[in-house]
This record gives structure tokens, sequence and C-alpha cells, in this order.
């Protein structure tokens, strides 16, 4: 992993790391040599690492004081929001904080597609990344169903009722995943549970996508290899560190500004009412960072069907380092990849607000178009333009745009100006 | 040389033998961590549900829960009874008689659970385009034998186990 060899100064620091190299893991994360031209998009891999702190600390604190039953979990709730010193502080942070989570995730994912982050050397961060991604979506909708509220009770009847368009054994999944003949006191108990477990099951996901992503070394804006370390790199502390930190601040003025001025705007109000077995809202939406898929979902006229498409909406992307062609990884000499990559954003963006509207006339036609468009972004638009189109002129190294001029002019023209 | 296959063969006799018994014993502890989850004894104990229906008029239903989920007991009239057979098997996407959905010469009750088949939504009653329930969540309507008609669900509303205890009380379960 590291280049050379790392020796403690202190005797007792030689002592411990000859027994423990936990001095040299230091200095490996200390000196990792990161091409010297990231930007800001690449800071979102910290912001992250802060967002999944932030929800094991606050859950850890709000499981202290909730009580996971049918007849007090919405109590408990309430009672933590009135009675708890700073109760509706930490927990108003916990349910921001999953939408920070998934705004910060979202940039990172989109982040990885216009740079070709996903492709070889890095396959593997990437489907490490998926599954981060995966269980996120889990964590998230279990801890929606813990208030128990009417959004908690029928979101989780219609998502466990997915599983129940499965042929034959359907049913019984459906009843086992309950452990009751409907969303019951045993659900909530289960989904704890398995909320309070599955942030740790991310750390150590993030853990080895960190590992997978320091053997290759990070991907760039320009997505040329480069030697390490070298000219083209700087050392990750302080040169990284300090622009992630800033990036940090931003990110959690935002953060503290819904915390603080519109704690409940990304939530649906239908949640402060109890769980009434007897009663679905007249409109049930899940959150909004599962609205794209959501629309998939509907967008399809047969049950089946509908929970294929929406699963494999998902699970494309693990293939995806397989369906782009192209050898080359940056968008940035890209011309024609370019324009589909904020295609897709559009996209994605569009089945989010079709998802949050009722299911018909103009809206489940832009549903129906834009699942289709998302599937044939992956599945033709990758792998076509990847053998079709004619890239722009690679530089052979970062540094080189400013030396010679470089063949992408405005990215000469930044470097110039620093100096 | 034989001496030495015969080694190996015993040698992968013991592999195989020790693989098997080490899959059963696995076997043996995961299944009852998977069938954990299944209802327990106190949620089959919910099993049956007895219910009253003498005070219900014709045209009204009442909703009762059984299982956790609700059940439709609705008294229908003569002519929503005569609507619901007149309509052509062909014409529905789950062919079910309406002679089928009830209990012979019990004909104006329909005993269902008030669940879509779609998604598990509990469908509105007196709404739709067809005379019976209506599902908010999704778009599914259901006639007034609450069979689908239009919509994503892929069957009828299902009809549980029921009986008439006498002619007030039915069972469910």
């Amino acid at each position: 992993m590291s280049e050379h060899e790392y020796t403690p100064k202190s005797k007792a620091g030689k002592w411990f790391n000859d027994r423990l190299p936990l001095l040299t893991l230091g200095a490996h994360l200390t000196d990792y040599p990161t091409p010297k031209n990231l930007n800001y998009w690449w800071t979102f891999g910290g912001i992250l690492t802060f967002c999944l702190i932030t929800q094991i600390v606050t859950g850890i604190v709000l499981a202290m004081h909730y009580v996971a039953h049918a007849d007090l979990a919405f109590a408990s709730v309430e009672h933590i929001m009135r009675d708890v010193n700073y109760g509706w502080l930490i927990r108003y942070i916990h349910s921001n904080g999953a939408s920070m989570f998934f705004l910060a995730v979202y940039i990172h994912i989109f982040r990885s597609l216009f740079y070709g982050s996903y492709k070889s050397p890095r396959e593997v961060i990437w489907i490490i990344g998926l599954m981060i991604y995966l269980l996120m979506m889990a964590a998230a909708f279990m801890g929606y169903v813990l208030p128990w509220g009417q959004m908690s009770f029928w979101g989780a009847t219609v998502i466990t009722n997915l599983f129940s368009a499965i042929p034959l054994v359907g049913d019984s999944i459906t009843t086992w995943l309950w452990g009751a003949y409907s969303v019951d006191n045993p659900t909530l108990n289960r989904f704890f549970s398995l909320h309070y477990l599955i942030p740790f099951l991310i750390l150590g996901l993030v853990v080895l996508h960190i590992w997978a992503l320091h053997v290759p070394g990070n991907n760039n804006p320009v997505g040329i290899d480069i030697k390490k370390p070298s000219k083209d790199t700087v050392p990750f502390h302080p040169y990284i560190t300090i622009k992630d930190a800033f990036a940090l601040l931003v990110f959690m003025i935002i953060f503290a500004g819904f915390v603080f001025f519109t704690p409940n705007v990304l939530g649906h109000s239908d949640n402060y009412i109890p769980a009434n077995p007897l009663v679905t809202p007249a409109h049930i939406v899940p959150e909004w960072y599962l609205l794209p898929f959501y629309a998939i979902l509907r967008s399809v006229p047969d049950k089946l069907g509908g929970v294929i498409l929406m699963f494999s909406a998902i699970f494309i992307l693990f293939v995806l380092p397989w369906l782009d062609t192209s050898k080359v990884r940056s968008a940035v000499f890209r011309p024609i990849y370019r324009q589909f990559f904020w295609i897709l954003v559009i996209d994605v963006l569009m089945l989010g607000y079709v998802g949050a509207m009722p299911a018909e006339g103009i809206y489940l036609v832009l549903a129906r178009v834009g699942t289709i468009y998302y599937f044939l972004h992956f599945i033709v638009v990758m792998p076509v333009v990847g053998f079709l189109e004619k890239t722009d002129p690679i530089p052979m190294s970062i540094s080189e745009p400013v030396l010679t001029g470089g063949a992408e002019p405005s990215l000469a023209r930044k470097v110039n100006d620093k100096v | 040389m034989s001496k030495e296959e015969k080694k190996v063969n015993r040698r992968d006799f013991l592999f195989t033998a020790s693989y098997t018994v080490g899959a059963v014993g696995v076997g043996a502890v995961i299944w009852p961590m998977i069938d954990q989850m299944n209802p327990d004894k106190a949620q089959q104990a919910l099993a049956t549900t007895e219910v009253d229906i003498s005070s219900i008029e014709p045209g009204k239903s009442i909703t009762v829960l059984w299982r956790g989920k609700p059940i439709f007991i609705k008294k229908r009239t003569s002519e929503e009874i005569a609507e619901a057979r007149a309509v052509k098997l062909d014409d529905l996407p789950d062919p079910q008689k309406d002679e089928d959905r009830v209990k012979e010469g019990k004909d104006e009750w329909l005993v269902m659970l008030g669940v879509c088949t779609h998604l598990g939504c509990v469908p509105l009653k007196d709404k739709g385009d067809f005379n019976g329930w209506f599902c908010p969540c999704h778009g599914s309507h259901y006639d007034v034998s609450g069979r689908i008609r239009k919509g994503p669900a892929p069957t009828n509303m299902e009809i549980p186990k029921f009986e008439f205890v006498d002619s007030n009380t039915i069972k469910i379960g």
C-alpha cells in the first residue's frame, strides 16, 4: 500500500507499531498521494463519512428514549420531541440527516458517473458503493417506519407488499417479513433491530470502500492514470483535508438551515397522525430520495412487472462498468456522452417529480417516458456512444495543460490563475 | 501406487461426510433463526373474530379488524346484487362469478378482506367507476362484488374463510 517504509520516531511508538502497525496506517492515510486537481465534487466522500457518523451518534441517543412497540412508539417519539432535553434537536438532526445523507450520496454517485470513476480499475469501489447505497435505502425505509405514524404504517405496508408480487412464495415471504398477518407490532420490533444494525454494516463497507480506493488511488477530473507520488499529486493531509473541511462547513450550514428553519419540509405531515390500519392516507408518497424508483414502479400497469423494473433500475448500476465501452474516463473529453449525462440527470429529477404526483394523466405519461429513457441510457446509449464517439485529445499528465497550453483551455486557464 | 489411491479415496469420503454433517448442522441452526420471524403463537391466536351483523342496514357496510387487516362486511341491496351478476365474465381481469364470492342463500352478505391486492392499501367504499371500491394509492377500481375492474391490482379482493354462526353473527377465520 505505501511506497516507503514508515518508522515511528518515539520508542514507545515503535514498540507499539511493531505489534500493531496502526501508526503505519495513520501515516499512509496522511501522506496518501492524491491528484492535485480534485475539485469540490470530490469532497462528498468526507461529507458522507460525516453524515454516517452523525446518524449513528444521534441514532444511539434516540434509541435511549424510543420505545419499539406499536402502542407506545408514536407517543415515545412525541415524548422525545417535547420532554427529552434537546430531544427535538437530536431527532430533527437525525431525520433531516437522512435526507442530507441521500443528497450527498446522489451527488457522489453522479460525480462518479460524470468522471467515469466506476471504470477499470475502480469497479470494486463502485460495487461496494452501490451496496452501501442499498443498505442506506433499507435503513432509511425502516427508520421512517419507527415513529409509527400513518406514512410509516402505510409506507411499510406498500413496500413489504412489493414482495407479494413474487410468484408462488410471495405471500409466505410477506407474512415472514411481517411476523404477523399485516404490518403490526412484530414488524415494528424487527425493523427497529435492523435499523440499529444496518449503519454498522455500512460502516464496515465504508472501510472496504476506502481500502479499495487506496489501491488504485483517486480518479480525478481529467480521468487519466497518474504516477504516485509525483508532480501530479499532493499529500492527503493537509491539502485535501482542508478542502474537505471547507466543503463540509458549507454542507453543515445547509444542514443546519433545514434543522433549525424548516425541519419538517422534507417529511410528510400525515406522519404526525398515529398509524391506523383501517384508513389509508389519500396520497401515499415515499421520502423524496426514493421517489424516482417509486415513479418507475408506478409507471408499469402490471404488479410483478413494476416491481421487477424498479429493482432492475438499481441493479443495472452494478454492471455499469461493463456496459460503458469507452476507454476515456472523464466526460470532460467526451462531447457526446457529456450531453447524455445531463439528459440522465434531468430524467432522474423528472422521475422524482412525477413520483410525488398522482399516477394519472400527464404524470403517468412522463413517468413512462422517463423510465424508458433511464433504461435506454444504460443499455443502449452507454455501450453505443462508447464505440462511436470521437473523444477530445487527452492530456498526458495533470500538469501538462499548464506547461503546454493544454488540450482543454478552460482547465489550463484555471491552473494558470493560481500561478 | 494402488495403496496411495486408496488413501486419497478414504480422505475424500471423510471430507464429504464431514461437509454433509456440517451442512446439516448449519441448516439445523439456521432454520430456527429464519422461522422465528414467522407469525408466533400469539399472532396465530388472533386468527378468528366473531362479528354481530344485525344492525347493518341494506346498502350499508361496516369494517372490522381481523388479524390486523380490515374486513369489509356489506349488506347489499337486491339492485346491487343484480348489478354484480349482470357483469359478463369476459369483462373481468380476474374472472369470478358473484355467486362464488358469497355464501349460498346469503347472497346479500359480501364479506371480504378490505385490502387492495396491488400493494395492500385500504380501498375507499362507494367510489370509483364501478359503484364499488376505489384504492387511492395507485388507482385500482373494484365493482360491487369486490372484483378488480380497472387499475394495477392483479386479482379480486380476497374472500376470507368465514361462516354464519347464526343469522345475526358471522365468524371470520
